[in-house]
């Protein structure tokens, strides 16, 4: 049987930004996968355990009996076992270096500074996690810039890698605006992404796996009083 | 227009020399440059103005940085004696493994370096579990990558080399032959490579360097 044509599957919820980047990369090459909800505010199943036993969090990946953990990691598999149109990664090694450059702050420096936000104690501690956070949309708006070339995406005529590892975190991010009454992603700072979130929001591959704002603020208030030791909602 | 390769990098960072070992490996000519890292030079700030850190590769004037992401440019770009398996499984297994490396075994033989008493035992637990792991993957092969070695090798460079050193000036016992036979059989094969020798760290010079960090951090912390 054709690699192609094995079962695929997403181990993850749908609130995480980083199982969304999986989902985003399998509806861009048009396939079917099965989508395994976890409910990880529950523990962590058995059957997670047994797929990601190093680290023991979602996405996996399950393709026939392989499986495939971390979210970039995943993209580029997926990329490499549909190799058809649309490419996710850029062709030319410079592109994709540059690609891989700015997914991996985003996950080491950028995405931990967001957090920082909604675990800062008191207004000095925001203030100064919201000063940071936007220091890194201003380098992210810069390199937009400099990816697009004029187009539309970071990926060009098309969302690509870079996108991905990016947009998945605007539903957070919207979160996060609510939670803490400032607009992060703003017109005089950052014109540009702004633009670029709307139309990346609309994407076919990626309206339907973007999560709603407001199911995403309930579902961070549970989480929250969850943390802080009180009864869950009836849901 | 002939190739122009630069690396900026460091001695003593298995970073840097896992990027070397690499160009050495697919026989690119490099041009070296030591950073001093508490004077960080105007080009190394211009090329990487996001970290400030190096390794940085410049090729042809255009930089790359962070050191996972040099290493499958370099793959990319310069395409003979591949590092990275050509099966699309295989080479994310390879990026896990490399990804394990850098987020956890490197982080912890940090903790356990700067930290003391029941702290650093709790490390060296933690980081015994984590090359346990890592040394499953090395079980049935002669290196990480299969028959020769590759990208995984490439990136557990710090393995050979580094390991023993952080080890040797702390006085304690966590990377032994008894406790990791598989990866010291593994540090056999690799030490009779010549690209791997020549990018064999200085001992002493190493351990100097070791001590003089460890003492820094102590001394800043009390």
């Amino acid at each position: 049987m054709e690699k192609s044509d094995l079962k695929v599957k997403v181990l993850g919820t749908w609130s995480s930004p980083f199982v969304m980047r999986a989902r985003i990369a399998l509806n861009m090459k048009s396939v079917n996968y099965e989508f395994l909800q976890e409910r990880l505010w529950e523990g962590k199943s058995e059957r997670l355990l047994k797929s990601n036993p190093v680290h023991k969090k979602v996405p996996v990946l399950i393709h026939g009996d392989k499986l495939i953990c971390e979210s970039l990691i995943i993209v580029e598999y997926i990329d490499e076992v549909w190799p058809s149109a649309p490419s996710i990664l850029h062709s030319d090694p410079n592109e994709r270096a540059i690609a891989r450059f700015w997914a991996a702050y985003l996950d080491d420096k950028w995405f931990p500074s967001m957090r920082s936000i909604g675990f800062a104690r008191g207004e000095d501690e925001k203030k100064a996690a919201i000063a940071e956070f936007e220091k890194g949309l201003v380098l992210l708006e810069k390199a937009f810039g400099n990816c697009r070339k004029g187009k539309p995406f970071f990926g060009g005529d098309q969302i690509g890698y870079l996108d991905i590892a990016f947009g998945c975190f605007l539903g957070w991010l919207r979160v996060t605006e609510t939670t803490s009454g400032i607009k992060l992603l703003s017109e005089a700072k950052t014109p540009a992404l702004i633009n670029w979130a709307h139309r990346f929001c609309s994407d076919a591959a990626v309206k339907d796996v973007m999560p709603d704002t407001e199911k995403l603020a309930e579902f961070a208030k549970m989480i929250a009083s969850k943390r802080r030791g009180e009864a869950p909602p009836k849901s | 227009m002939a190739d122009q390769v630069k690396l900026f990098g460091m001695w003593a960072s298995p970073y840097s020399r896992r990027v070397e070992l690499a160009l050495k490996l697919k026989g690119i000519p490099y041009e070296y440059i030591e950073e001093d890292l508490s004077n960080k030079s105007c080009l190394l700030l211009k090329y990487n103005p996001v970290h400030q850190k190096i390794p940085v590769l410049v090729h042809n004037g255009k930089p790359v940085a962070e050191s996972l992401v040099i290493l499958e440019y370099i793959d990319e770009t310069w395409t003979n004696n591949p590092v990275l398996p050509q099966d699309p499984y295989d080479r994310a297994m390879a990026r896990f493994w490399a990804k394990f490396i850098d987020e956890k075994i490197l982080i912890t033989t940090r903790k356990v370096s700067l930290a003391s008493g029941k702290e650093q035992e709790q490390a060296i637990e933690e980081i015994t579990e984590q090359l346990k792991l890592l040394e499953n993957e090395l079980k049935g092969k002669e290196y990480f990558s299969g028959h020769n070695i590759g990208f995984l090798d490439i990136v557990a460079n710090f393995l050979v080399f580094w390991f023993g050193n952080v080890q040797e000036v702390l006085g304690i016992d966590m990377f032994s032959e008894e406790k990791f036979p598989v990866i010291f059989e593994w540090i056999q094969k690799l030490v009779k490579i010549d690209v791997v020798n020549e990018c064999r760290i200085p001992k002493e010079k190493h351990l100097d360097y070791i001590r003089t960090r460890v003492e820094a951090f102590k001394s800043s912390t009390k």
